[in-house]
């Protein structure tokens, strides 16, 4: 017996209204907009929202590449490719500089992205304020009025506490100039890569029921203070494989005696260096 | 041409029910540019009903508060655009809350919690902020170490003051307090009235300021509105209505707060 899926698994008036929100999610960059989330055949939390955007932009002229954690081989990474490749029969890939389009979770990939090229991120919160103010109709009054000082408040309070901003992951940025957004949980040192990308950048909140975009040649600034500016930290270790100093590290314990590597976070950019 | 003060904020024929509950009846008033007016009388008799109202989050089933800044009343808190409302909120008007945890966020530092309203104004200096900080608790008579620790570890006649702070810093020309001082042991509440006294002319705002409390109004406000039942029943210079009360409630009121 052989199944039948659609393209790209979902039905075509699910990819339209997916699309619909999308449209409107880059008319106003960095704007959550909600959507119908749909059952995905993997539970939430392991990208449903960033799967539902693939497979409403994603065409048969298209070359998909999936990373997790800028890994190409993890098994989330596998299985989304090996999901796409069964329900559209596209070709992947493993190049940044040959996808056209990347799902990602918590990495940017270090080969800069070029004009034509779409992110789409998984994202597993889409509102920044959430820590900050559960109630989502007071975060809703909030961002219509731009009022951000609550974030601001945690920067204060963490410089305070800590000498500096300590926020590694989901570095809160602004979107042209208006929008608080999420990064969703890229490191902060991948954030300037999304300011002025010439690719498109899409996001999928699967639980949460939420799509944002940055359209290409975007501002997005990090929030910071004029006497405590954005500074990410990253190691000034090379990687134990390719010897790069400047793209972003995982730190792997490599024996039992607890002796550690710095290995470029993403596998296709440092094979590419080896 | 005689010189006659233009109010900064004027209520019309406020009306307000709960259910089948007159909370206010017909409420007029007038308040002008540096002076205290105090709203008293007894438990339930409309005040903070009144206040909320003047202040925009309780809307009125009749009557409008007109506000401004310019010599006019151009503005209608009723209609004014509710950014427009939380800006003002923000930084030319005030309101100090009789509890202070209602105002201070206590999971944040007192310095945090002062500085609030000039972030959401732009400050994006963290030293300015930090010198702002240091500057306001000394003003409220906190001492300045204290500056990184959480509210939750202050007295209450502390977290008042903190909240005076963090409500002043931008600057204020007209301040709302509910029972500022009523949740605070006696000699607590003597420091902070002298404290408010002063703050009050130093920064030339306008207050509004609900007590029940005559001896609090007395030292603090210029004028007096005395409620009854969602009434204005009489209304004065303070001196004037507690040592000559015209009103039989007010007769009443007087004689059982002040005796002789
Ligand atoms: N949200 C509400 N719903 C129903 N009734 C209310 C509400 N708020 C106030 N009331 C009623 O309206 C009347 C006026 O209340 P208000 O709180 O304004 O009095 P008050 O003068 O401030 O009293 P107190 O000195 O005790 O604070 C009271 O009878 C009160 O029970
Ligand atoms: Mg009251």
């Amino acid at each position: 017996m052989t199944i039948y899926y659609n393209f790209a698994y979902l039905d075509e008036g699910t990819k339209k209204k997916i699309r619909r929100t999308l449209l409107k999610a880059v008319a106003i960059p960095g704007h959550q907009i909600p959507f119908a989330s749909r059952e995905m055949p993997l539970p939430y939390g392991w990208g449903t929202g960033g799967i539902q955007v693939t497979a409403a932009v994603i065409g048969p002229e298209d070359i998909l590449k999936v990373i997790d954690q800028g890994s190409d081989d993890t098994t989330n990474a596998v299985s989304i490719r090996n999901f796409f490749r069964s329900t559209t029969g596209v070709r992947t890939t493993t190049s940044t500089r040959e996808a056209t389009l990347i799902q990602t979770r918590h990495r940017i990939p270090e080969t800069p992205l070029h004009a034509g090229q779409i992110l789409v991120y998984q994202v597993p919160m889409p509102e920044p304020l959430f820590k900050l103010e559960p109630r989502v109709s007071e975060t809703i009054a909030l961002h219509a009025m731009a009022d951000y000082s609550l974030m601001y408040l945690k920067l204060y309070d963490q410089i305070t506490r800590y000498g500096r901003i300590a926020i590694g992951y989901e570095y809160p940025v602004i979107v042209h100039d208006r929008y608080l957004t999420s990064p969703s949980p890229i490191p902060a040192y991948d954030v300037p890569k999304m300011h002025m990308s010439p690719a498109l950048q899409l996001f999928g909140a699967g639980r949460e029921k939420r799509l944002y975009a940055i359209p290409p040649y975007t501002r997005v600034i990090p929030l910071d203070f004029t006497d405590y500016p954005f500074d990410p930290v990253n190691t000034r270790q090379p990687c134990a494989l390719c010897g790069a100093v400047e793209s972003y590290k995982d730190e792997i314990v490599i024996d039992d005696a607890g002796n550690r590597q710095f290995i470029c976070s993403d596998t296709d950019f440092c094979e590419h260096r080896r | 041409m005689s010189y006659r003060p233009v109010p900064i904020l004027m209520a019309r024929d406020l009306t307000l029910s709960f259910g089948t509950l007159r909370a206010l009846e017909s409420v007029s008033l007038e308040i002008y540019p540096g002076e205290v007016l105090a709203i008293v009388g007894e438990s339930g008799s409309g005040k903070t009903t009144l206040l909320n109202t003047l202040y925009g989050v309780l809307a009125p089933g009749a009557g409008e508060v007109r506000f401004g800044e310019n010599g006019e009343l151009d503005r209608c808190v009723q209609t004014l655009p509710r950014q427009q409302l939380r800006h003002l909120h923000r930084s030319a008007w005030g309101y100090v809350h009789q509890n202070p945890r209602d105002a201070l966020r206590m999971e944040i530092t007192a310095g945090g919690n002062i500085v609030e309203r000039l972030m959401a104004a732009g400050e994006k200096h963290y030293g300015t902020l930090r010198e702002k900080a240091l500057f306001w608790l000394q003003k409220v008579e906190i001492d300045p170490k204290r500056i990184d620790d959480l509210p939750t570890t202050f007295s209450g006649g502390m977290q008042q003051r903190l909240q005076i702070a963090r409500t002043l810093i931008s600057h204020p020309y007209l301040l709302f307090m509910d029972e500022p001082t009523s949740g605070l042991d006696v000699s607590v509440q003597a420091g902070l009235l002298d404290l408010l006294r002063n703050l009050v002319s130093e920064q030339r705002m306008a207050v509004i300021l609900v007590t029940h409390d005559l001896a609090v109004a007395r030292l603090l406000a210029g004028r007096i509105a005395v409620m009854q039942r969602g009434r204005i029943i009489e209304t004065g210079v303070t001196d004037q209505v507690l040592d000559d009360p015209q009103h039989p409630y007010t007769q009443l009121l007087v004689s059982s707060v002040l005796p002789a």
